[in-house]
């Protein structure tokens, strides 16, 4: 069984959720490898281990972090080129599509973006995407080199699969060209307490028709221990931070249910939350277009539906 | 300061998109094509970098002869020249090839900051900017929600997945701006005057060196394999509030295993 690289997803060494969801994606194709960039491999390890990596390859220079993603994609280029692994699975954040596009120049090797689905084909690896704001589904491979995957959050259930998870330490060397963006500062978000937006089963969003009061969002997502999302026009108004907006411009989420509040169901913000697998609506607006989605709709003020949702939710929790 | 822009022509995402089923390409020809939305805000970012300075905005796009209307958008909202690579062996091009085509007509022209939209509307990959960086060996510095150009300093705030940073790096260098930076002008009648008489230049794979094998479809790295609509949705149940929406949508839940 040939190698499949995993880049794994971290904040200091605490993996993203993704990294699990790659590294059940991997199993399908090959024997996993994580490859580790940055500090804090030690506290990882096991994690890694559980979703069944046999190896963990560990990059770690300050100069991998203390520039803009070219570091990382030319340490990253040069392990794939001495290993040949059978592919690459990276997960489509903004950085991670950054770093995948940039191996796919350096190795010569085919990229997709976006996949939500990865597995073993006659052709080699085959992906599924969701296009045109998730209104087409498409099929695809890599045709050229190793294959490099960006996959979405929420693509593959984590399931467990202990292996070795063996922490082999890799020396890199960083050329003078790929220290060329520096980031000079860097402020953490704040923690809200909340789910991770993209990483979810329940997301709780509002949007213009909240007027600019999320509080009853916010209630009623913290009845369901939902993650909050926003619609860019309450983004663009100030009433909750951009790093919460669903959408084209924001995030894809597809969690289990997705509750759209006071939103319209714009084709840009249906692009971000149009793969939830159940979706619930309140807007007072029978004609809203979101309600051309929903499973269950409410027409309605959300000013009185949701503290009464929330009320009846909490109390059913007892 | 010179500054490129490089802006995509792609259908129009509030029209119905869909595939050409005789090569599962992006079906160009049955919608309506307009400069990208997202490239709008990388014009505006653009021209605010030159405006004091006695540098050019040259706006660079590779596509189909209609993808001209994107030019001449840019150059109504202020730009003052473009660059319109025009190939039949372009078609179906993945972000790989038309990368290498933006680096060998960036190889044709002077500048010191080169901007990008964050993605494209249509393909949405939000690769070229850094692969076109990779190709020519710029820094890039990218999804910029806050742009300053100080002399030959380019400094972004990039608000990413776990943190706000900022990221400086020094001319020639690859910007590319999010939907965040600032509303983009809307052409003044004056500036749709004006763009009648600038100058475009039409370019082809020959004028750039590039082999026709190098890119279009047939050099995809990638190969589509099938695409369907995705199944519609099956109608859902829609209640009217009668003072028990609140508790309708809790019983929904709690009958789906949410609550
Ligand atoms: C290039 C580009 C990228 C974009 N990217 C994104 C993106 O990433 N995400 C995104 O969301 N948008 C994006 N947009 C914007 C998108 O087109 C819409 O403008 C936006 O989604 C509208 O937000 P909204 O639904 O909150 O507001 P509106 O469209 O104004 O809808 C508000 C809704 O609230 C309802 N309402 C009002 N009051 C109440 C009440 N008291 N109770 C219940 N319902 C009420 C109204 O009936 C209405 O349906 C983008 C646009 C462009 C051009
Ligand atoms: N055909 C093209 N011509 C010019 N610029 C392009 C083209 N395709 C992509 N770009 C630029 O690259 C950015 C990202 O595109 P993409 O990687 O396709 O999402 C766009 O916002 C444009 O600035």
């Amino acid at each position: 069984m040939s190698e499949i690289f995993v880049l794994v997803d971290h904040v200091d060494g605490t993996v993203r959720k993704t990294t699990g969801e790659l590294l059940t994606l991997a199993r399908r194709l090959g024997t996993p490898s994580a490859v580790f960039i940055g500090s804090g491999a030690d506290s990882a390890q096991a994690y890694l281990a559980k979703f069944g990596a046999e190896k963990v390859y560990v990059l770690d220079a300050p100069e991998l972090t203390e520039y803009l993603v070219a570091p990382k994609a030319e340490a990253l280029a040069e392990l794939v080129s001495s290993k040949q692994p059978g592919a690459v699975l990276i997960s489509s954040s903004a950085e991670g599509k950054e770093i995948a596009g940039r191996l796919a120049i350096k190795t010569e090797s085919g990229l997709i973006t976006d996949a939500v689905d990865v597995r073993a084909g006659g052709d080699g690896v085959e992906t599924t995407q969701s296009v045109f704001a998730g209104n087409f589904t498409v099929e695809a491979t890599v045709t050229k080199g190793t294959p490099i995957v960006a996959v979405k959050p929420n693509s593959a259930a984590p399931e467990e699969s202990p292996a070795a998870g063996a922490l082999e330490p890799v020396s890199v060397t960083i050329s003078d060209a790929a220290k060329t963006a520096k980031i000079t500062d860097s402020k953490p978000r704040a923690a809200t307490g909340r789910p991770e937006l993209t990483e979810a089963a329940i997301v709780v969003s509002g949007g213009r028709g909240t007027g600019g009061d999320f509080s009853q969002v916010e209630a009623f997502a913290d009845s369901l221990g939902a993650a909050v999302g926003a619609s860019r026009a309450a983004v663009d108004s100030g009433w909750y931070p951009h790093s919460f907006q669903v959408g084209q411009t924001g995030k894809t989420v597809s969690p289990q249910l997705y509750v759209a509040n006071g939103i319209s169901g714009a084709i840009q913000h249906r692009a971000g939350m149009q793969t939830s697998k159940t979706i619930v609506a309140v807007n007072k607006d029978e004609e809203a277009p979101i309600f051309e989605l929903v499973d269950f709709g409410v027409v309605g003020d959300l000013k009185e539906v949701l503290p009464q949702a929330t009320d009846e939710v909490n109390k059913r929790k007892g | 300061m010179n500054i490129v822009v490089c802006v995509k022509y792609v259908p129009d995402a509030t029209a119905d998109r869909s595939f050409d089923s005789s090569d599962s390409t992006v079906d160009r020809e049955g919608v309506d094509g307009l400069l990208s939305e997202l490239d709008e805000y990388a014009v505006e970012q653009a021209l605010l970098a030159a405006e004091d300075g006695d540098g050019e905005v040259t706006v660079l796009t590779v596509g189909p002869a209609d993808a001209a209307d994107a030019v001449r958008k840019a150059l109504q909202m202020g730009a003052d020249k473009g660059v319109h690579v025009e190939d039949d062996d372009i078609a179906g091009s993945d972000a790989v090839a038309t990368s290498l085509i933006l680096a060998k007509a960036l190889g044709t022209l002077e500048y010191d900051l080169v901007f990008f939209g964050m993605s494209s509307t249509d393909g949405t990959m939000g690769v070229v900017p850094t692969m076109v960086a990779e190709r020519l060996g710029l820094p890039a510095v990218t999804y910029g929600s806050e742009i300053t150009v100080d002399g030959s300093t380019v400094t972004v705030r990039r608000d990413g997945d776990v943190a706000t940073e900022t990221i400086t790096a020094t001319a020639p260098a690859v910007v590319s701006v999010t939907d965040q930076s600032g509303e983009p002008r809307y052409p003044s009648f004056k500036g749709i005057m004006a763009a009648k008489k600038k100058p475009v230049e039409d370019l082809t794979l020959s004028d750039l060196g590039i082999d026709a094998s190098e890119v279009g479809l047939g050099a995809a790295w990638t190969k589509v394999l099938s695409f369907a609509p995705r199944p519609p949705r099956s109608a859902g149940e829609i209640v009217t509030d009668e003072g028990d929406g609140g508790t309708k949508l809790a019983e929904f839940l709690a009958s789906k295993k949410f609550v």
